[in-house]
């Protein structure tokens, strides 16, 4: 595993390189003939980075074609962005909404269900507002509003931040207040700061399992309200290299990764972080 | 965001920024100029060993004292139920660590580039040793404000630290710093640019009221 993470590190610092004379497969919105080749920019969110999914599924995906990858990870919120700038070429993103209006604006070629996980609230074990046996994750949330409990928030634009905005704007609670923590970090680091000030949060479960050293626990989980599904989205712009997108959408929804995805996780936390979803909508 | 509650945002990070490194800047002054003074004027045992520490701590990587103090301040760690972990105070503890050694290095290069009689004269003169050693700072007073000026812009310039200690929390220990890193992951480079700006304003007013002390003390000597 660490040898692996060298060798994506060196491969990203290596690529701005030839980027110069990259880009060669397509110039225009229509799809390359040939085997795609070249460099191809994945924009993602900090939950697939930090989960360590992307360590596994990145080099595998270049080792099956010529296509080399570079990752940004950001917030999804920022990472749409960029596709509609044309500055990626694929997206992997966790933000419905935001991705249903970035299809509507006819910035994207296709729209792939690949996986989800789900949100889970975490909080101190204490759990002083009672969250755990609210009965969801609307009241848990209205729990912690009354009781004015600490509650740490991403603030960051990203996917789980739009994800949890939603919760309270469905929880009829509009947070704000010294008891409301704003860090606009990333989920990492706001777990940590959360189980530190016994802080509730919104997190991703992978997130929750990979960061080690929490207090906190998971109080509320499950439901149709938590649930946090990841679309691949191959963009549309002039100038993007189109081959190597539709190569890795084709890639990451097909049989064998998506056993792969189904199986990550399991023998390092003793659960699966991801349920694959190819084939839904 | 409005106009009127941006411009609120960017006055309370500069007073929270200034705050956290004007104080740990005196702070470390205050340690800072008579450790160095010490270093440079007596000669003891391990005073090479702890002039060669002193050197090293003026290249620590902030990251490095942030992650330090945070495990000390930590709920786990040894000083944990002081409650200063993402608090001003606890950013002020890693930035006055950050900024002692470079005081108190530049203060005994300071004070050993004087003449090297210039004590065994002011003794001479019948001075005392709280004289001497005000003498001495007069003497040396070009390069000691040096020391405070370099001192205070490592520590309103790092960002490691007072992440991982501060945690950047909104309204609470952002500063300028952290919330040109959090703009710019979030992709919005006006308002990191505009921070960018405010935080060079603000060194530089620091920075003028030092120079002003320091070239009315050259133009004194001079005359």
């Amino acid at each position: 595993m660490r040898v692996r993470s060298w060798a994506i590190t060196v491969l990203v610092a290596a690529v701005p390189a030839t980027t110069a004379c990259g880009s060669d497969s397509s110039g225009s919105d229509t799809a390359a003939t040939a085997a795609p080749s070249g460099q191809m920019i994945l924009a993602t969110t900090t939950s697939t980075r930090d989960s360590g999914l992307l360590d596994t599924l990145v080099p595998a995906f270049e080792d099956a074609g010529k296509c080399s990858v570079k990752t940004v990870a950001v917030g999804s919120g920022q990472a749409i962005d960029l596709g509609a700038r044309g500055q990626a070429d694929v997206l992997l993103v966790h933000s419905p909404d935001a991705e249903q209006t970035f299809m509507n604006q006819g910035r994207g070629a296709s729209r792939l269900a690949v996986m989800h996980n789900d949100f889970v609230l975490v909080g101190p074990p204490a759990d002083q507002a009672k969250a755990a046996g609210a009965g969801g994750i609307e009241p848990a949330l209205q729990a912690i509003a009354r009781t004015k409990a600490a509650f740490a928030s991403r603030a960051d634009e990203s996917g789980t931040h739009a994800k949890e905005l939603k919760l309270w704007k469905q929880a009829g609670v509009t947070p704000s207040g010294s008891w409301y923590i704003e860090t606009g970090q990333g989920m990492g680091p706001t777990l940590t700061i959360a189980s530190q000030k016994r802080a509730y949060t919104l997190s991703d479960r992978g997130t929750v399992l990979a960061t080690q050293n929490l207090d906190g626990k998971i109080l509320v989980q499950g439901g149709q309200a938590l649930q946090n599904p990841y679309h691949v989205i191959v963009v549309k712009h002039p100038g993007t290299n189109v081959g190597c997108a539709q190569a890795f959408s084709r890639w990451i929804t097909s049989a064998p990764t998506q056993r792969v995805i189904g199986s990550f996780g399991k023998r390092r936390y003793g659960q699966a972080l991801f349920d694959p979803d190819a084939g839904a909508t | 965001m409005s106009a009127l509650t941006a411009a609120a945002l960017v006055w309370e990070l500069v007073a929270r920024t200034a705050t956290v490194s004007v104080s740990a800047t005196a702070i470390a002054m205050a340690i800072g100029v008579p450790a160095g003074t010490a270093l440079g004027m007596l000669r003891f045992r391990g005073q090479r060993a702890a002039a060669t520490a002193v050197n090293t701590g003026m290249a620590l990587p902030t990251v490095v004292v942030g992650l330090v103090v945070a495990l000390v301040l930590f709920r786990s760690g040894p000083l944990g139920s002081l409650d200063l972990i993402y608090t001003v105070r606890g950013m002020i503890i890693a930035q006055v660590l950050i900024a002692a050694p470079l005081i108190t290095g530049i203060t005994m290069a300071a004070i050993q580039a004087l003449p090297e009689e210039l004590p065994d004269q002011l003794r001479a003169l019948g001075a005392n040793r709280r004289q001497l050693v005000v003498r001495l700072w007069l003497e040396a007073r070009l390069p000691l404000l040096a020391a405070v000026m370099a001192g205070f812009g490592h520590a309103v310039s790092e960002v490691g630290a007072v992440t991982i200690v501060g945690g950047n929390i909104h309204g609470q220990t952002q500063v300028l710093t952290t919330a040109i890193v959090e703009d710019v992951g979030k992709g919005d480079f006006r308002p990191a640019l505009a921070y960018g700006a405010v935080l060079l304003l603000l060194a530089f007013a620091v920075n003028a009221v030092l120079t002003s002390v320091q070239q009315r003390g050259a133009a004194w000597a001079r005359s």
